[in-house]
């Protein structure tokens, strides 16, 4: 009986070996072959995480869940995969005549994927459904500059509305938002899939949405099986004009990066859009080239608590400015993170393009490593407070341990003193979250931001504006708050542009962040694949990939 | 023996609630798991005291306690924070570990007691000194590196089996985890069946089957190895556990939904009721293995005998 078991197990074992030798050489050679480990003709493989939150528009605020959403809906704007640049996409016009009020009128012949049309009812329903608090939308600060927000999404209580007061449908394809403040790039703000229409099913039977999102995008769910796989196919009602390039797309779930690229190496996936931190070093020579380095909207600076006395003075500037100084990003960009990050010069991200902002070298000098005039400048400053500095993360994920020591190493080294700066790591993420939210931060600390949208205001805003939702650092500056109101009011994007840009030098003044490194998105494929690109958020355009 | 079974029944409540509530404390300490739902920002408070609410996180840890065990107790482990209820994910990753473990076990139970049994009658010959060297080699290195070298080997470099398993993990894509899952028990099991043979083979009861003109063959299997297997087999079964909870590796070696990934991704989220509840089972199974050892002393071992 035992012995009787282990034949057949040992028989099929072979059997498989010998599948996935005939499909390796069939992916290689370009025909087709179906089976477990094989791929369907024409079908992009790839890697994919079980999603945090369920797929839903205004839940999602990580990239896998976000690469669903990327490729089954559209909002009224896109983001060009190339220039990140937001450009019509539902939307045929948004007009304003005060920055504040806006008309949005809507192409018609757009469709979901279940051929119900996509109306102006479908947007307003959709964001007034992820405004709402007791919905318990995680990105639902989206929807913070349109009227009415504070009574939907009260910060205590229950909602005294249900809907946005903002929020206008005027007909079938048209209608208006009123924000709470004048606000000139808004309408580029809505390329972020937290905007995406939502058709009735959503509403009526919002379990078997989750279990199948249907949206207006390229390309629609045809099945998916919760921490496994989701199958997609083209969607035969997509309006917009990025039709997709192959048949349609199967996200494989992996619990490890590295297995991911190790089925990569073995032609078993094509797209992997997380690389293990082990394998960046050989990745490219692994690949023959097939490897994809590119920025991302994400930047890491080091904050100071602005809340503490100790550094409110004008002296305290100097010191930080040292302390900027004494780090030599080029050493750790290149040594920990091989290439992966570049170091910052501005507290915007290159993502943004010129056009959009992005202004390398605007931090000056003080972003430029130069230990002399890092003794210097703190030695002007009066020292370092009590002669010390800590250096504060969580240490739970990226590589957070090691670029501190560097950076804490590249301190005392400047300074000549071995324990001048030391590290403080914080085991979880979430630990640290709530000691930065509680103002127990002593010294310095870490502060990455992700980009919501690509837009300067973005960078900006959320993170110095006085009493702002990530202002970490509790900073406050009369004259950024005014430069910062001017640019939302400003009538052009250029003017715009040229008012954060004024604020961002501002801000470096006192500078109570020390950009650090802008992030890169990194990818790799097979042979079997080309045209692969990542978009500003480092999801992969998969509209556009081609199968051989 | 039904009294018996009864009160190591009755013996595992204590334990499992002290285990559970320990577990539950834990988890709990460790932060508040809101903060990580919103990636690298600030939470936006009134959502993040929604979410608090919903999953009772609200409330004093005792209280949390007493509240998650009343449910469990109606069968409903609560949800996962992605909205998937545990029992869903319970149910599709304990048949994959399942089948994991035992394939395991098969390999440590007839790989490891074979080569056992003959490094055992073999003492000192260069066959016993052959396997306890391989034996001490497998020990020494861990398991993502034999794991991830294995991958690599038959997966990329020869192209024999494909590298990740399918989400399904039918029984033969699972041999090779199986194989390196086992490994390290098995490098035991071999050592353990040795040293006990070893000192029966001398034993007065072989001395007498032999004298009673047995086949050798039969006074191996019958007399011999029934005696020595007794430490084999309470190694087995706590092994049953280890395998399941020591998974965790393997399986992400692999890529195998089963129960290590579950907790790994529940540890990783904070997700106190994935992995409440999933180290809830494996105490149970845990416990019950144990049992089941205990009663099979007496089948192995006549004299072994429960009021």
């Amino acid at each position: 009986m035992r012995g009787a078991t282990r034949t057949t197990m040992t028989r099929r074992a072979l059997a498989a070996a010998g599948a996935v030798a005939l499909t390796a050489t069939a992916c290689g050679g370009g025909s087709t072959a179906s089976g477990g480990a094989g791929a369907q003709s024409g079908v992009v493989r790839a890697f994919w995480t079980d999603p945090q939150h369920p797929v839903e528009p205004a839940n999602t605020n990580e990239v896998q869940g976000g690469k669903v959403l990327d490729m089954i809906s559209r909002g009224l704007m896109k983001y060009n995969p190339t220039t990140g640049k937001a450009e019509n996409a539902v939307a045929e016009s948004i007009e304003t005549d005060d920055q504040q009020n806006f008309t949005i009128k809507l192409e018609k012949g757009w469709k979901f994927s279940d051929g119900t049309p996509v109306t102006a009812k479908s947007f307003v329903d959709a964001w007034n459904y992820g405004a709402l608090v007791t919905n318990k939308q995680v990105n639902s600060y989206f929807f913070q500059y349109i009227e009415g927000y504070e009574d939907v999404h009260p910060e205590k209580g229950k909602p005294k509305a249900k809907k946005l007061a903002g929020l206008k449908v005027q007909d079938d394809h048209t209608f208006t938002v009123k924000l709470n403040q004048k606000f000139s790039l808004w309408p580029q703000t809505l390329g972020y899939s937290a905007y995406a229409p939502l058709p009735k099913s959503f509403f009526t039977d919002h379990d078997a949405w989750l279990t199948k999102p249907v949206g207006n995008g390229p390309y629609k769910v045809d099945s998916y099986t919760k921490g496994q796989s989701m199958k997609l196919s083209r969607n035969k009602y997509y309006a917009g004009e990025d039709k997709p390039q192959n048949k349609g797309v199967e996200l494989k779930v992996y619990t490890d990066q590295n297995t991911g690229y190790t089925d990569l190496q073995a032609g078993n996936l094509d797209v992997v859009d997380e690389l293990p931190a082990g394998q960046l070093k050989n990745a490219k020579r692994d690949l023959e080239g097939r490897y994809i380095n590119q920025p991302a909207g994400i930047t890491q600076t080091i904050s100071f608590p602005m809340y503490d006395k100790k550094w409110q003075s004008k002296k305290a500037a100097m010191v930080r400015r040292g302390l900027s100084r004494a780090i030599d990003r080029k050493e750790v960009t290149e040594k920990i993170y091989h290439g992966t990050r570049e170091p910052a010069t501005d507290l915007t991200s290159p993502v943004l393009k010129t056009s959009g902002g992005y202004k390398p070298g605007l931090c000056g000098d003080a972003c430029e490593y130069d230990p002399k005039a890092a003794r210097k400048l703190i030695k002007q400053g009066g020292g370092l407070p009590g002669g010390k500095i800590t250096l504060t993360s969580n240490v739970d994920t990226g590589s957070h341990r090691q670029w501190m020591e560097a950076v804490c190493n590249s301190i005392n080294r400047a300074l000549g003193k071995n324990n001048a700066c030391t590290i403080n790591p914080v085991p979880t993420f979430s630990k640290f979250r709530s000691d930065i939210s509680d103002k127990k931060m002593k010294g310095m600390f870490r502060t990455g931001w992700q980009m919501d949208y690509p837009l300067i205001q973005n960078f900006i805003q959320p993170i110095y504006y006085t009493d702002a939702s990530s202002n970490d650092s509790g900073f406050s500056d009369p004259q950024v708050d005014k430069l910062i109101d001017q640019a939302n009011a400003a009538t052009d994007e250029k003017s715009a542009v040229r008012l954060f840009q004024q604020a961002e030098k501002r801000i470096l003044e006192t500078f109570p962040a020390i950009p650090l490194w802008y992030q890169n998105g990194n990818a790799g494929y097979s042979s079997r694949v080309s045209n692969v690109k990542l978009n500003p958020f480092s999801v992969p355009v998969f509209t556009d990939i081609k199968v051989k | 023996m039904g009294r018996y079974v009864i009160r190591r029944l009755l013996q595992m409540i204590p334990v499992f609630i002290g285990t559970t509530f320990l577990i539950f404390v834990m988890v709990y300490a460790v932060g508040d798991p809101v903060n990580a739902m919103f990636g690298e920002r600030a939470p936006d408070p009134a959502t993040a005291e929604q979410l608090r609410a919903e999953f009772n996180l609200d409330k004093p840890v005792w209280q949390q306690y007493v509240l998650y065990m009343g449910k469990i107790f109606s069968g409903d482990f609560g949800n996962a924070f992605n909205g998937r209820p545990v029992t869903e994910l319970m149910a599709t990753a304990f048949p994959i570990t399942i089948r994991l473990t035992l394939l395991a076990v098969v390999f440590e139970i007839i790989v490891g007691i074979v080569l056992g049994v003959i490094t055992g009658l073999r003492r000192g010959r260069p066959v016993d000194s052959g396997v306890l060297m391989m034996t001490l080699v497998v020990i020494s290195v861990p398991t993502f590196v034999t794991g991830t070298l294995a991958q690599y080997l038959l997966g990329v470099k020869w192209g024999w089996i494909a590298p990740a398993v399918s989400p399904a993990a039918p029984a033969g894509e699972l041999l090779l985890p199986a194989l390196v899952l086992a490994l390290v028990s098995l490098a035991y099991v071999t050592r353990l069946t040795r040293t006990s043979i070893a000192e029966n083979a001398r034993a007065d009861y072989v001395r007498t089957a032999v004298a009673k003109g047995l086949s050798r063959g039969r006074v191996t299997v019958r007399h011999l190895l029934r005696n020595s297997l007794i430490p084999v087999v309470t190694f087995l079964g706590t092994d049953v556990g280890n395998l399941m909870a020591g998974a965790l590796v393997t399986e992400r070696i692999f890529n195998i939904q089963g129960v290590g990934f579950q907790l790994w991704q529940g540890i990783v989220r904070q997700n106190s009721p994935t992995v409440v509840g999933f180290v809830t089972i494996l105490v149970i199974v845990f416990l019950l293995a144990n049992l089941l050892v205990d009663l099979l002393y007496a089948v192995l071992d006549p004299r072994i005998r429960y009021a």
